[in-house]
């Protein structure tokens, strides 16, 4: 405390006069807020104007100067959009896609990282690396071998190629889990184990209700990676009742691609639902930010 | 530091429980909870690993049986303008990234490294870019871009200033493209430091001031030197990401103006999928494979000439 002290004086009496002092202690956080301020308007920007464009008209957007806010607030555009476009299957592939690529990913990497966290097997720290070191192959390498695979089953313009995946593995997801299984004191276990329970009864009844919260952030992360996945959909889906919210987006702009702000109320419908996710579970995503930097 | 301590105790307690299990006993045992990621190590990654190399030695069109072509894409690829100039692009998207797609989220981290229930409102909008896709992000900047129509050139305008033609122009297309990245990309790398710049201990900044620093340059001796580890994760991912840019490209400018935005990734992507040269489109992948590889180790190598493990 003292040493805080001295510290202050120190620095006030570097600072000079009183007046400066105060000067400084109005000034500075109004210029600190101001700026970030003006960041913040500049980050959000374009979501502003994504959602008021999607409800001006078509002339509107000729306008210039462009205005901000549209004159009259032509909801129409939402109906006129899903019209146009098949976006209520867009939507709903989107969900089950997602739904589906979340429980894959959780269930097969929190097997793996029970294993890797909790059982003694030869080879399991080395197994491990190979599996985390897998994170470094770029996506591009696999892809047209899985291409090739999925092809010759007969998946193409399926989801299955999408989803099938994820229930085979996650190297993220493993160590994110991992890391999290190994915080849990082994105390929990011990009466499970003196009990005779299986490894996997200690598994499903005890890691995975106590993991709750690493699983949380492994499925909003996953949810919003599979949301936004534009280039699977891409080469597997052909048929537009098939496709995804990404896809279906980047097809209507090729179609539609001067009616602002029909494309704007297509993109609006795209973000609405994890915008929802994050406002709801904003901790669990930015604790998927902070694993991923872990890793390293 | 805590992997080690779990060894220890998993091994002791192992000692009491499974002690007489032999080694072939223990596995078939895990066996059933790796099986799912063995599986899909062998089918979906280390499987299509080998397979790549190997198609990149073929000629492949999907619909005739391969040919066998040996070196013959490599030496194609090294004989071809066009791929030596994406390989140009891809460089230079990374080297344009790089600098603002690093500082940038290091300044908004430390101006919001603090408590406050505004700080939390600034860090969430930082944030909204990661959350959303880039299909949807993209189509707001096409239209932001707009040379005519856009707001950007408007906003120019105001201010006097004739705006270029963004990404209708072969010499702005690209920088256009990184703009919106680093835009996308700020709140994910700031979120990382924000996590690095926690972990910094707090009697450090005090120590520092009784020493007479400043907030200036406690953040240059006490925060820059302990955020070290974190900025070279950040700067061994970011290069990893830039080298792989497709979304933008794809969304934007599908390559154009005059190839001036054709990267790797999207080229690998056209090749394969739009002319269904698989075999060409292989060893493009393993050309990018190897440049990441490479560029990876390098900064391993001369990590510790810079980063500070405290």
């Amino acid at each position: 405390m003292l040493s805080l002290a001295t510290a202050r004086r120190r620095t006030r009496a570097k600072q000079g006069p009183f007046w400066l002092a105060l000067l400084g202690g109005v000034f500075k956080p109004v210029v600190v807020h101001g700026l970030l301020i003006l960041a913040s308007l500049i980050m959000a920007l374009p979501f502003i104007w994504m959602v008021l464009s999607s409800f001006k008209t078509q002339p509107e957007i000729f306008i210039f100067p462009p205005r901000l806010l549209p004159r009259v607030w032509r909801w129409q555009n939402y109906v006129e959009v899903t019209r146009a476009m098949p976006f209520g299957w867009f939507t709903f592939n989107s969900i089950k896609i997602a739904f589906l690529v979340v429980l894959g990913t959780v269930l097969s990497a929190s097997l793996a990282a029970y294993a890797f966290a909790r059982m003694q097997f030869p080879g399991r720290e080395t197994m491990f690396l190979i599996w985390i070191g897998c994170m470094m192959i770029p996506g591009q390498v696999t892809l047209i071998p899985q291409f090739v695979l999925f092809r010759s089953f007969g998946w193409l313009d399926t989801h299955l190629p999408l989803v099938v995946p994820s229930f085979f593995g996650n190297a993220f997801g493993t160590f994110l889990l991992r890391q999290f299984f190994m915080t849990i004191p082994m105390e929990l276990e011990d009466a499970a184990v003196v009990d005779g329970a299986s490894n996997f009864r200690i598994y499903w009844t005890i890691m995975m209700p106590l993991a709750m919260p690493a699983i949380a952030t492994l499925a909003v992360f996953t949810f919003m990676g599979s949301w936004n996945n534009l280039l699977g959909p891409v080469i597997y889906l052909t048929t537009y009742k098939k496709m995804t919210l990404p896809v279906g987006l980047a097809f209507f702009r090729g179609q539609y691609g001067t009616q602002w702000p029909l494309l704007m109320a297509g993109a609006t419908i795209s973000v609405l639902p994890i915008v929802a996710l994050y406002v709801f579970a904003q901790r669990y995503f930015v604790q998927g930010v902070v694993m991923s930097g872990l890793k390293g | 530091m805590a992997e080690a301590t779990f060894t220890l105790r998993a091994s002791k307690g192992a000692s009491a429980s499974r002690a007489r299990r032999s080694a072939s006993k223990q596995f078939l045992q895990a066996l059933p909870f790796l099986a799912p990621t063995i599986f899909g190590f062998f089918v979906f990654v280390s499987g299509p690993v080998v397979a790549a190399l190997a198609f990149s030695f073929t000629k492949w069109d999907l619909l005739t049986p391969p040919k066998w072509v040996g070196l013959g894409n490599y030496q194609q690829m090294a004989s071809m303008p066009l791929f030596w100039k994406t390989l140009g692009n891809t460089f230079y998207y990374t080297v344009l990234y790089l600098v603002p797609g690093i500082i940038l989220p290091l300044l908004a981290a430390i101006f919001l490294n603090q408590k406050a229930k505004a700080i939390s409102i600034y860090r969430s909008i930082f944030f909204l870019p990661v959350i959303t896709s880039t299909v949807a992000v993209a189509l707001v900047w096409l239209w932001l871009y707009n040379p005519e129509l856009g707001i950007i050139n408007y906003l120019l305008s105001l201010v006097g200033i004739k705006g270029p033609r963004w990404l209708a122009d072969p010499r702005t297309a690209m920088p256009s493209i990184v703009i919106m990245s680093v835009w996308k990309g700020l709140g994910y790398t700031m979120v990382i430091y924000l996590a690095g710049l926690q972990g910094i201990p707090q009697e450090l900044y005090e120590a520092a001031a009784i020493d007479g620093a400043g907030r200036f340059r406690r953040h240059i001796h006490v925060t820059l030197p302990l955020l070290t580890p974190t900025i070279f994760f950040v700067l061994v991912t970011t290069i990893m990401g830039s080298l792989q840019v497709f979304e933008q490209t794809y969304m934007l400018t599908q390559g154009g103006p005059a190839y001036s935005t054709t990267t790797l990734s999207w080229y690998i992507y056209v090749q394969a999928f739009q002319w269904l040269h698989m075999g060409f489109g292989c060893a493009l992948a393993y050309v990018l494979f190897f440049i990441i590889l490479v560029l990876t180790l390098i900064q391993f190598r001369i990590q510790r000439m810079w980063v500070f493990y405290g």
